[in-house]
């Protein structure tokens, strides 16, 4: 039930609305709970409600760090936290 | 966004080999409890409980509001939908869900008016159209969907939307774990902790599971590579006799999780005693309307007094969501319990224990 999923703002709308992408699907969604949302970011999409703006740079430093786990997991001293 | 990266097979064979030999070096047998329903589909789609080594065990514990909602919760929505005037609206997962006589689906099928929508914002929207009607939404749900609930209420409030209520059951995470990591039946060593949730109240509430009680927990995305990820810094917390709460999540949590989102809760909610299937009443751990909204409260509007509740008889429900039961290991399961003839919630709802082990593996079936 706590399914949610990332889409693309495309346009900010009216009465704190905005339509979005959710993979190639046009959807209304609230912001009232991103009020900062631009168009262009990614939200999280939960039951037509932005629950987060998602960081793609985060996205994309924790696969880097997950791609080399197999020579740091002999490793002992790297972290995944800050990922 | 490119998200195709956490299905990687790669990363995630790599992950399972780190997973393994952290899992050899501890050497001992280790219980971790995912508690929230996307997880629990999660790990058994992605056939994630096979690569696990030996000595590690997933169990799905009390994460899908749907099977956690009390019969006696159920059966007000019931008697709500039997009023009349009223519309009862509700996510999908809630239709066909037993309440102690009945269900939304029966109460449809014998013909009140009970439709299912995809957000409080489509309730409002039919109460806008429905003036002469009394629409109410039955919330079911965790963090993450009562502040959509509290921010429907502040805009049937803003637009002078008369006939529009809520029917709060919502549930509240973090000290149901307590419960949990504190039960001798089960005795979890590690928890996943919930994606979603967390996005709205962050990592700090889960703190005391680490420092009362010792109890490792990673907040967890939902990719099968999310999934790993989140075992293996478990199993290394383990390993480095280290209990923290730890985000892996990170591209959808923040440490502070939402704040607009929070106030908006603490503005139409307040903390009341919840009684959770299979584990009881906890205290706080329930959210009710704050008496200055009772005109958007569904019980305070309209009063309703159903029959005393009974549990339905031979269901190991509450059993499986402590982890103390796995699911085949009920003999309802596969037999007279199945998704498409569900006696009790785990296999009603698609997020529930029972469901998940059902559709996605070969238990209970001969």
């Amino acid at each position: 039930m706590c399914l949610a999923i990332p889409a693309r703002v495309v346009t900010i709308e009216e009465g704190r609305m905005a339509s979005v992408d959710i993979m190639g699907v046009t959807r209304k969604v609230s912001l009232d709970l991103t009020p900062e949302a631009t168009e262009g970011d990614f939200v999280l999409v939960h039951a037509g409600f932005a629950l987060q703006i998602v960081d793609e740079q985060y996205a994309n430093e924790t696969l880097e760090i997950l791609r080399s786990i197999p020579d740091f997991a002999e490793d002992e001293g790297i972290a995944l936290e800050g990922a | 966004m490119d998200l195709s990266g956490f299905r990687d097979p790669v990363i995630a064979r790599g992950l399972i080999e780190a997973i393994d030999t952290t899992a050899a070096k501890l050497g001992r047998p280790v219980k971790i409890m995912e508690v929230c329903g996307t997880h629990t589909v999660a790990i058994a789609k992605n056939g994630l409980r096979a690569v696990m080594p030996e000595n590690v065990t997933l169990l799905s514990g009390p994460g899908c509001p749907v099977c956690v909602t009390a019969n006696e919760d159920i059966d007000i929505a019931i008697e709500l939908a039997r009023q009349p005037g009223v519309i009862v609206t509700s996510f999908g997962d809630m239709m066909k869900v037993p309440g102690s006589y009945s269900s939304l689906a029966k109460e449809k099928a014998d013909g009140r008016d009970v439709r299912i929508v995809y957000s409080p914002l489509d309730a409002l929207a039919l109460a806008e159209r429905e003036p002469d009607r009394q629409v109410v939404f039955v919330a079911v749900g965790f963090e993450t969907t009562v502040p959509l609930i509290a921010a429907a209420i502040l805009r049937a409030q803003a637009a002078g939307i008369e006939n529009f209520s809520i029917f709060s059951a919502h549930k509240t995470v973090p000290k149901a774990l307590a419960a949990l990591a504190d039960d001798p039946d089960v005795q979890i060593d590690a928890f996943i902790l919930p994606g979603h949730v967390s996005t709205i109240i962050g990592s700090e509430p889960y703190r005391f599971l680490a420092e009362q009680f010792g109890t490792p927990g990673v907040i967890t995305g939902f990719e099968p590579v999310d999934v790993l990820q989140g075992v293996y810094m478990l199993l290394k917390q383990l390993e480095e006799g280290r209990a923290e709460i730890e985000i892996g999540y990170h591209r959808g949590v923040m440490p502070e999780g939402n704040p607009t989102a929070k106030a908006l809760v603490e503005q139409v909610f307040e903390p009341i005693d919840a009684d959770w299937r299979g584990i009881g009443v906890i205290p706080g751990t329930g959210l009710g309307i704050r008496p200055e909204f009772d005109h958007y409260n569904a019980i305070k509007r309209i009063p309703v007094s159903p029959p005393p509740p009974k549990e339905i008889k031979g269901c190991q429900c509450g059993e499986v969501l402590r982890g103390i039961t796995l699911p085949f290991q009920c003999k309802l399961f596969g037999k007279g319990c199945t998704p498409e003839h569900p006696i009790g919630p785990c296999m009603v709802s698609s997020e529930g224990s029972c469901a998940a082990y059902y559709r996605f593996t070969d238990y209970g079936r001969s």
